[in-house]
């Protein structure tokens, strides 16, 4: 598996609002990742790095170029295409964790494997599994609201997990945790990655984006740095 | 997404606030409930009409005369009251299957007033019925005890009678005891041959406070040998009364050698038309208040549109999530379509409940009857008005670009 290119971006552009008042938040961007990779995309605040995030995650096209993930080119499919794209190969986890409220871990974590059309026993099955690999299976039927932060962090992996994706992106995943768990957090990803996982951590923390095994800056809508770290 | 999957996210979109989908509840349920209510009252007092008219009996004509107004105007008031006086031989010339096919049976009528006795009891009767046998199946007028007279009666003027209830039970305590008895009429005895049965008031008279005598016998004792009152017709069917009215009105025409140009100086009463002006009436009444309660349902389906708005409005970060997990646009529309249906079929059994219930209560005076389409059509209206009300905060939930639904805060 390592050695395929996951994403491909190519010269992607992308420009908010028309004539005078556009943005460009991505001015030509080309990017490959190859399967298996750990990457840090650092930059600071409105240098593109979130939009860049939008378009690997498909939530959002490209203006301009092309964007092909696992070999399909993104920007080409339908509304409903992407959700399938976004539900079989990409794990999200969000800085706000992004849990539903008033809603058990398990079957939040079982939510994607719902919309993937599992059966109701494997799907259950499956996200016992993805708990545990969190250390949260004691916890499935608590509520968002009765959990720590870290622990809310670590239903949302388990629920990217879950489908067993071929990337997990990750929008600064720990900033809004303490320390304890920053590290719990990031010493999961470490784990995960070393199984074979692709991993994409955006991020504006040195400490977070040393982890990673290349590191991509990201500037004023451009690339300007793309180095393997270790 | 299976269907069960979905109904379990509305049923918990539904929880998350109870008293805000308890309210929306009611306002349809408040709206169903009120169609099904207004059409049974509706419904009710047209059968209560419908119910009062048939005890009158509805294949019946009602001929009698106006003395001929025409005539008056010409200076001929002597010569037209006689001429279109309505006697015996009309009543047999009606009665001729051949010249009037579409008539069952004729009963000419004369009454008069007079005072009854049994010993020391006495009772006036303001309306002693003389006529012939025909009379009480005409007028749907079933005997309760005894035995009704015959022709042959009619025809040896025999002194019997027939005595309505209250007649019965103002002379005897009890009308069953009637039977056998023997009454004065005026100053002449009367044998009762029988009681007529309990009958719903249908217009200024009582029919229950009348008697009943053999014509011949009226005549001959009481009222002497003038014109009839009337004349009661029975058509042959509930589809033949216009063709009846149509031979009565142009045999007696005919005999009475009316003038073409002349208003006819005949009145017919047709009770079959009386009954369809009146459940014509019923039917708009009805109709009213549908469509009054119409508008409450209507009202109750914005109220599902107003809440449905908030709620995606509210949960557009879910929304997000949903999307960004996989979620189609036909999951998100699904989800939010089954809440909004959800809400007024709950609305909707809950008024057919309360409906059931109210109905069971005379309202307004009226006993309620309920139309069973009436319930099917506002538990389907209340599902329809959960997908038509629901449809337009669904689609715009299921249109949110996923991007700007995470970022919503």
């Amino acid at each position: 598996m390592a050695g395929d290119v996951l994403i491909d971006i190519r010269d992607v552009t992308k420009t908010y609002g028309i004539g005078e008042t556009a943005v460009h938040a991505l001015r030509g961007v080309s990017l490959q990742v190859q399967a298996g990779e750990y990457v840090a995309v650092m930059g600071s605040s409105g240098s593109g790095k979130s939009t860049l995030m939008n378009i690997l995650g498909c939530l959002d096209v490209p203006s301009r170029g092309e964007y092909w993930l696992d070999g399909t080119n993104v920007a080409r499919l339908t509304e409903d295409q992407q959700a399938l794209v976004r539900g079989r190969k990409i794990g999200f986890i969000f800085q706000s964790f992004n849990l539903i409220p008033r809603t058990t871990a398990i079957a939040n974590v079982e939510l994607p494997l719902t919309y993937a059309h599992l059966r109701r026993a494997e799907r259950r099955q499956r996200a016992r599994r993805a708990l545990e690999l969190v250390g949260l299976a004691d916890r499935e039927d608590h509520r968002p609201n009765q959990l720590s932060g870290g622990q809310q962090q670590r239903v949302a992996i388990a629920r990217a997990l879950a489908t067993g994706p071929r990337i997990l992106l990750a929008d600064e995943p720990t900033g809004n945790l303490d320390r304890h768990s920053t590290d719990e957090v990031l010493g999961m990803f470490d784990e995960l990655n070393s199984d074979g996982r692709t991993v994409v951590v955006i991020t504006h923390e040195t400490e977070v984006a040393r982890r990673a095994r290349r590191l991509i800056q990201v500037s004023d809508g451009r690339i300007v740095a793309d180095e393997v770290t270790r | 997404m299976s269907p069960r999957d979905l109904f379990g996210a509305a049923m918990r979109g539904l929880g998350a606030n109870k008293l805000r989908s308890l309210l929306t509840v009611l306002g349809v349920s408040i709206g169903v409930g009120a169609v099904i209510v207004l059409v049974a009252v509706g419904n009710g007092s047209g059968k209560a009409v419908q119910d009062r008219l048939e005890a009158m009996g509805t294949n019946l004509l009602t001929v009698s005369t106006t003395g001929g107004g025409g005539g008056f105007m010409r200076g001929q008031a002597g010569p037209s009251a006689q001429q279109y006086a309505l006697t015996m031989d009309d009543a047999q010339a009606l009665a001729d299957k051949q010249l009037a096919p579409d008539v069952a049976s004729v009963a000419p009528v004369m009454t008069s007033t007079g005072t009854a006795t049994n010993g020391d009891t006495s009772y006036t009767v303001n309306q002693v019925i003389g006529t012939t046998p025909e009379y009480l199946p005409a007028t749907n007028t079933p005997i309760e005890s005894g035995q009704t007279f015959t022709q042959q009666d009619v025809d040896t003027s025999q002194r019997v009678v027939l005595l309505g209830q209250t007649a019965a039970t103002e002379l005897f305590g009890r009308p069953g005891s009637a039977v056998g008895q023997t009454i004065k009429l005026g100053s002449v005895d009367f044998a009762v041959l029988g009681v007529l049965a309990s009958k719903d008031s249908t217009g200024f008279s009582d029919p229950n406070a009348a008697v009943v005598v053999p014509i011949s016998t009226l005549r001959a004792t009481q009222a002497g040998y003038g014109a009839l009152n009337q004349i009661v017709v029975q058509a042959a069917g509930k589809d033949r009364v216009d063709v009846a009215q149509a031979e009565v009105t142009q045999l007696l025409t005919a005999r009475h050698e009316v003038p073409a140009d002349q208003t006819s100086p005949f009145r017919i009463t047709n009770s079959a038309q009386i009954l369809q002006t009146s459940q014509d009436t019923a039917a708009t009444f009805t109709a009213l208040l549908a469509t009054v309660a119409a508008i409450s349902l209507i009202v109750g389906g914005i109220g599902v549109t107003n809440i449905m708005l908030v709620t995606v409005t509210e949960r557009t970060r879910e929304i997000g999530i949903r999307k960004a997990l996989g979620a189609r646009r036909q999951a998100i529309l699904g989800q939010f379509l089954i809440e909004a249906t959800l809400l007024s079929l709950i609305g909707g059994a809950v008024g057919v409940g309360a409906a059931l219930i109210v109905s069971r209560f005379e309202l307004a005076g009226v006993q309620p009857v309920l139309v069973p389409s009436s319930i099917a059509l506002a538990f389907g209206v209340s599902a329809a008005v959960g997908l038509f009300f629901g449809s337009m905060p669904a689609h715009r939930a299921a249109g949110l670009r996923p991007i700007d639904a995470l970022r919503h805060e």
